[in-house]
């Protein structure tokens, strides 16, 4: 039994995620043993394929570098997967976009019922997954021999990026990019943490009221060291970017600390953060959904209580 | 242009799910039923193409319960041309609806099929990438935007990082995302005129589609609860109790 991790990098390194996939690749293995695989594709991509290859857990890595496999368009990658995967009996890639945007097409090539999002590993063909927006969780088996899976990644602790040494296996192959190119791309850039690994969040709702008010958050997540992020009804209106988006169907977290200010707390938004370890509501609105979910609620304009709690952060910390 | 519009019946988005008691799956008691959310949009997108002048016909797709065919008047009301319920009881899994949309789509000879990029009741988040696999097309997934062009879409779509631009060669398949656009709400003349347009009942046999499920769901359960919070009264207290309290800061 063994199993290939589709890893997610930007040619020179791994991106976190990857090693949350390898660590659930490692639970799978650990119900019935086998090799865990790590495949590095793209174009000059060795770089990556070296980080890989230091990566705890991990036997082996595939390098697959092709011209044609710049930029992660599925319609390529898809059959460098498909191609190795008669030696797998398991894919797993993390379910971020670029997994969630691959790994089915990869699946239905190979005529498999791929499972999205696991959350736990109950034994060899049996996950648990969450459905209804996470108001559920959905234990299931499945009948298929070879297993197609994204993992999220908030539910398992990422292995160590060192302490492996890997063998780097060098696959060609060429794969044409007559289906879809790549025209360009819009990628926010920030010094903050990354939002789904942050240890803390601060998000904003529709309350902010604006795009510039946004800023009213920045001195928090300075000092607390956030990442920040937003509700859709921030993001709908133009407040924030899409990618800073918490929610069901954008980016789910599990931070340590999460304060939501000015979200009202729709099914939607909780599915996105109700996981974290401890949250904090800040809503001038005492009915606020958010406050049935909060372990401390704090009924209060943002924009007297969002400066102050920042004031009383720098006196205390 | 023919554009397919795949069209969900599932549970409406302001519903808070309930677990069934025995464990066996998600309470759908008189529950509120709609269009997903994401199919929706995916409808509005064909309409606005149509009246766009790019697309001469759009047919809806459900797979499902009879009850589906409500789904399908919805979407003709907002303007959809005919539609089609393949029938069944059998909670047909991603794969199986990607087979029998195929079968649909080259039935049809449609060039677009545009589905929402995820239901909101299973979150798979597949059919539209394994529609595109089984069928050889280029696939544009959480599309924000469309540019319809000739023989090409142009399509911007939302990842991880922020957005990305994609050139798809026609046919293909979108997936849409929130942003894509806002639907439109059914005009009771239109809602009226939807009666007389066409739905023609299937079968999965009438396709020669194995829709068995792979799957077996073992148990379904509540998440974990979370204990109770407390409210405070300032943010003094806030701070104290985060420091002192719950130890994060």
């Amino acid at each position: 039994m063994s199993i290939l991790v589709v890893a997610e990098h930007d040619n020179a390194a791994l991106q976190p995620v990857t090693l949350a996939a390898v660590a659930a690749a490692k639970e799978i293995a650990a119900k019935g043993g086998g090799d865990i695989h790590l495949l590095v594709a793209g174009k000059d991509c060795g770089g990556a394929g070296e980080a890989a290859a230091k990566v705890d857990g991990v036997a082996r890595v595939i390098v697959v570098d092709d011209a044609g496999l710049e930029h992660n368009l599925a319609e390529a990658l898809a059959p460098a997967v498909v191609d190795l995967a008669g030696d797998y009996d398991y894919l797993l890639a993390p379910a971020t976009t670029a997994g969630k945007n691959l790994m089915p097409r990869v699946a239905a090539l190979l005529d498999v019922q791929q499972i999205s999002d696991i959350m736990a590993v109950e034994a060899g063909d049996t996950f648990v997954r969450p459905i209804y927006a996470g108001n559920a969780l959905a234990t299931v088996k499945s009948t298929d021999a070879k297993k197609v899976i994204t993992v999220r990644t908030t539910a398992f602790d990422a292995v160590a990026a060192e302490g492996g040494s890997a063998e780097v296996e060098t696959r060609s192959g060429s794969y044409g990019q007559e289906l879809s190119s790549f025209v360009g791309q819009e990628l926010s850039k920030s010094e903050r943490p990354e939002l789904t690994s942050a240890r803390v969040v601060i998000s904003g709702g529709r309350g902010i009221g604006s795009a510039e008010n946004f800023a009213i958050l920045n001195g928090i997540a300075d000092k607390l060291g956030a990442a920040i992020g937003a509700s859709r009804a921030a993001v709908d209106a133009g407040y924030m970017p899409n990618d800073y988006q918490v929610g069901q169907t954008g980016k789910v977290v599990a931070p340590e600390l999460y304060i939501a200010v000015g979200i009202s707390g729709a099914i939607q938004h909780l599915a996105g953060m109700k996981d974290s370890k401890v949250i904090v509501a800040i809503n001038k609105d005492e009915e606020a959904p958010i406050f049935q979910i909060a372990d401390y609620g704090l009924v209060a304009d943002l924009f007297k209580a969002v400066p102050a709690l920042e004031e009383e952060l720098n006196k205390v910390l | 242009m023919k554009i397919l519009v795949p069209v969900k019946r599932v549970i409406d988005y302001n519903v808070k799910a309930r677990v069934k008691a025995d464990g066996s799956g998600v309470d759908l008691t008189n529950v509120k039923m709609s269009m997903n959310p994401f199919d929706e949009i995916a409808v509005e997108e064909a309409i606005r193409l149509k009246e766009a002048g790019k697309a001469e016909e759009i047919v809806a797709v459900s797979i499902g319960v009879a009850q589906a065919q409500e789904t399908i008047r919805t979407a003709l009301a907002m303007g959809a041309d005919r539609g089609i319920l393949v029938q069944t009881d059998v909670a047909v899994e991603p794969l199986g609806v990607a087979k029998l949309l195929k079968a649909i789509t080259e039935a049809e000879g449609a060039d677009l099929v545009i589905l929402g990029k995820q239901a909101i009741d299973d979150d798979s988040n597949q059919t539209g990438q394994m529609l595109a696999a089984l069928l050889g097309w280029a696939q544009g997934t959480f599309a924000s935007k469309l540019e319809l062009g000739d023989g090409k879409v142009q399509v911007t779509r939302e990842v991880d990082g922020g957005l990305e631009t994609l050139t798809l060669t026609l046919p293909a398949v979108i997936t849409t995302d929130l942003r894509l656009n806002e639907p439109r709400y059914a005009s009771l003349p239109n809602i009226m005129k939807a009666k007389k347009k066409p739905i023609d009942t299937k079968s999965p046999e009438d396709f020669g589609v194995d829709i068995q499920p792979r799957l077996e769901t073992v148990s379904v359960a509540e998440p974990p609860k979370r204990a109770g919070g407390v409210k405070v009264e300032d943010v003094a207290q806030l701070v104290d109790k985060l420091k002192n309290e719950a130890r994060v800061i």
